[in-house]
């Protein structure tokens, strides 16, 4: 069901991205709402990574990689050279495959973002900070009484949502998920997913994902990548009910990929 | 071939490396045993030293004093006919050769010590004090047993005068050994019993530091530069290539280097660790490039990506995260170049470190010579007494290297961190 009267919040148009002399995707349009989950599905390969790293412009570090075209966040052209990166990455926090804290203290993880942006003037302020961060990630019961405990000792579910509440500390407004939990077990899964529901009232979500399944149960509009190209954007429920393209239904009923 | 056959084969293959291992594994050890016993064996009896007892008569009418007897004075004062007096008095000397032989049991030094003994304690003035005095080197090694005292007497050092004498001095129990402090605070002497490694500890030190002053930050920085903000291309390529092959220089061209340029162009002091720690950093440069970008390039990218999405810029994703998570191989990298640097010889004697030194340095700027380049001026040496001396100049340069290696391992396990 298309929710005809969400906010566009990222306008994606035209965009070609290279990888050295490969092209890894060819025009993509793609526009993702405000406050929903977008989820992203396709085979490995496809270029769903490509794309999410191209909304907050990681794709910069890779000497070889060229984004062509344009990206449009609240109407504004990220693919700019006079954009700064920092603040855009600021407002477009984004949590990766595999968990990454860094080797400090659980409250050094946190504290990292809003330190270097100085968003805290004092060590209460940080400490509030922290503490938010960390209840939005639903982490907080589990880590209130070990903060100075290295991020790297909890398990790889707690680390993820470590990491999400890292990207929620200096308060984005977009939150890039790239599968999220690949590297995780069913239950830190599920917990991550009921996370993920929760965020999407104060936050517009991407999440890249290879489980079908993941995809009905967290978001709202479902686009499926094929060879760099968007084969079919829809509704979650489209997609997955009554799919548009052969391709797409081949794809989510288990025939290729 | 059926599959027992086929399995049995692959186990005795198995067993066979395993063997090749443990032989190649025990002829090391066995090697390295066998150096460390050679070294040992010649150099422990260098940390003693041979003293004679002799009664001493501080006669100050023997002294020839114009002014009042003060420190002053007395280390003006000529103390030879004093010494002399005292020291011929040992064992009766028919004529003057006797007398020539007599001295020779003394290192040449005798007078100064006889002298500094009077100055530490001016009291003994007109007294008769025992005062023990520092043997020559023949009679070092002789009571030491290094020296074979069944040759016939024309190939002897010591003539057969002097062994009565000092079989005498033995029973009088006259003759005892004591720790020899000479090897420390001396510097370098054409006499063995005379000579320490003061000066060239001195030196060695000066020039790792200058080395380490030199090399480490410039070092560090061109491999965050080139690991972490150079464009990667044909330029980058070039310079990674020419670090490596300059790692792999022959450390003597360095010493060219060296003295073609600091010491003929710039004109800089000859012989001076100022020289040899310039050179030696930059034979370490590269030595140390290699590790500290192999440090940063272990640092993995998740890291990186993770600061970076927070909204870390490029510069503070390297040096808040990246650059404290590489400084222990950094740190490691750097002192094991600093060995490296510690135990050269052939680029200090290009730049002009074999000259023979006798004062300690005091500055980076005083001649002096480095302790690598000790040994090998030791090694040089005609007198039995310089083999010890050399020996143990090789254990205190060992014994650096492998404090400086333990060092480096302590600082890597240290501050390792843990990442997933």
């Amino acid at each position: 069901m298309e929710l005809n009267n969400s906010k566009i919040k990222i306008k994606a148009k035209n965009l070609n991205v290279f990888y050295g002399k490969k092209q890894a995707l060819f025009d993509i349009n793609l526009d993702i709402n405000q406050k929903e989950v977008t989820a992203l599905i396709g085979p490995s390969g496809c270029g769903k990574s490509t794309f999410i790293r191209c909304i907050n412009r990681m794709n910069d570090v890779i000497d070889i990689c060229k984004v062509e075209g344009s990206v449009e966040i609240d109407g504004a052209e990220i693919n700019e050279k006079n954009v700064d990166v920092v603040t855009l990455r600021e407002k477009v926090g984004m949590v990766f495959q595999k968990p990454n804290p860094f080797p400090k203290s659980i409250y050094d993880n946190i504290a990292y973002g809003p330190i270097i942006h100085g968003a805290a003037e004092n060590k209460d302020q940080m400490d509030n900070i922290v503490e938010t961060s960390l209840k939005k990630a639903a982490l907080w019961d589990e880590v209130k009484d070990r903060l100075n405990e290295p991020g790297t000792s909890l398990s790889g579910g707690q680390q993820q949502r470590l990491c999400i509440a890292r990207a929620l500390s200096v308060n984005p407004e977009v939150i890039l998920m790239d599968e999220p939990c690949s590297a995780l077990d069913p239950i830190a899964t599920a917990k991550i997913e009921e996370l993920i529901d929760d965020l999407k009232k104060s936050y517009t979500i991407v999440i890249v994902t290879h489980s079908m399944a993941q995809a009905v149960r967290v978001s709202q509009k479902t686009g499926f990548f094929h060879l760099g190209k968007i084969i079919e954007v829809d509704s979650t429920e489209k997609i997955f009910k009554n799919p548009a393209n052969k391709m797409t239904q081949d794809y989510i009923t288990g025939r290729f990929g | 071939m059926t599959k027992e056959q086929r399995l049995k084969k692959r186990y005795r293959a198995e067993k066979r490396f395993k063997m090749y291992g443990l032989i190649s594994v025990s002829l090391a050890v066995i090697f390295v045993l066998i150096l460390v016993q050679n070294i040992f064996s010649k150099g422990s009896s260098a940390f003693s030293r041979t003293m004679i007892e002799v009664e001493v008569n501080y006669d100050s009418s023997l002294l020839e004093l114009d002014s009042p007897i003060n420190q002053n004075s007395l280390k003006d004062a000529d103390f030879y006919d004093l010494a002399v007096e005292s020291l011929l008095k040992i064992y009766p000397a028919k004529d003057s050769k006797e007398e020539r032989q007599i001295l020779r049991l003394f290192s040449p030094d005798f007078e100064f010590e006889i002298k500094d003994f009077l100055i530490k304690n001016p009291n003994k003035i007109d007294q008769v004090v025992p005062v023990k005095i520092t043997a020559s080197d023949d009679i070092d090694q002789l009571n030491k047993g290094n020296f074979p005292r069944d040759l016939p007497e024309d190939r002897r050092r010591v003539s057969n005068y002097q062994l009565n004498i000092y079989d005498n001095l033995i029973e009088k129990e006259k003759i005892n050994k004591k720790f020899n402090n000479y090897l420390f605070t001396k510097g370098d002497s054409r006499d063995p019993e005379l000579a320490g490694i003061g000066g060239s500890l001195m030196g060695s030190f000066f020039t790792i530091i200058i080395c380490l002053v030199l090399s480490f930050p410039i070092a560090i920085m061109a491999s965050i530069y080139l690991e972490e903000f150079a464009p990667k291309n044909k330029i980058t390529d070039f310079i990674e290539i020419n670090i490596n092959n300059l790692a792999a220089v022959p450390s003597i061209v360095y010493g060219l280097l060296g003295l073609g340029i600091l010491l003929s162009v710039m004109e800089f002091p000859r012989s001076t660790p100022l020289v040899a720690g310039i050179t030696l950093s930059l034979m370490t440069l590269p030595r140390i490039i290699i590790p500290c970008r192999a440090s940063l390039k272990a640092v993995p990218p998740s890291i990186r990506e993770a600061a970076l999405s927070v909204g870390a810029s490029k510069f503070q994703t390297v040096f808040h995260h990246v650059v404290p998570l590489a400084m222990p191989g950094t740190l490691s990298g750097t002192i094991i170049g600093l060995a490296q640097a510690l135990g050269e010889t052939a680029p200090l004697i290009l730049i002009g470190m074999v000259a023979f030194v006798v004062d300690i340095p005091s500055s980076p700027v005083d001649p002096s010579a480095s302790l690598p380049v000790q040994v090998y001026l030791w090694s040089e040496q005609a007198e039995r007494g310089f083999v010890e001396k050399t020996s143990a100049t090789i254990m205190m340069l060992l014994g650096f290297l492998i404090v400086m290696n333990f060092i480096a391992v302590y600082l890597r396990q240290k501050f390792e961190k843990k990442w997933n």
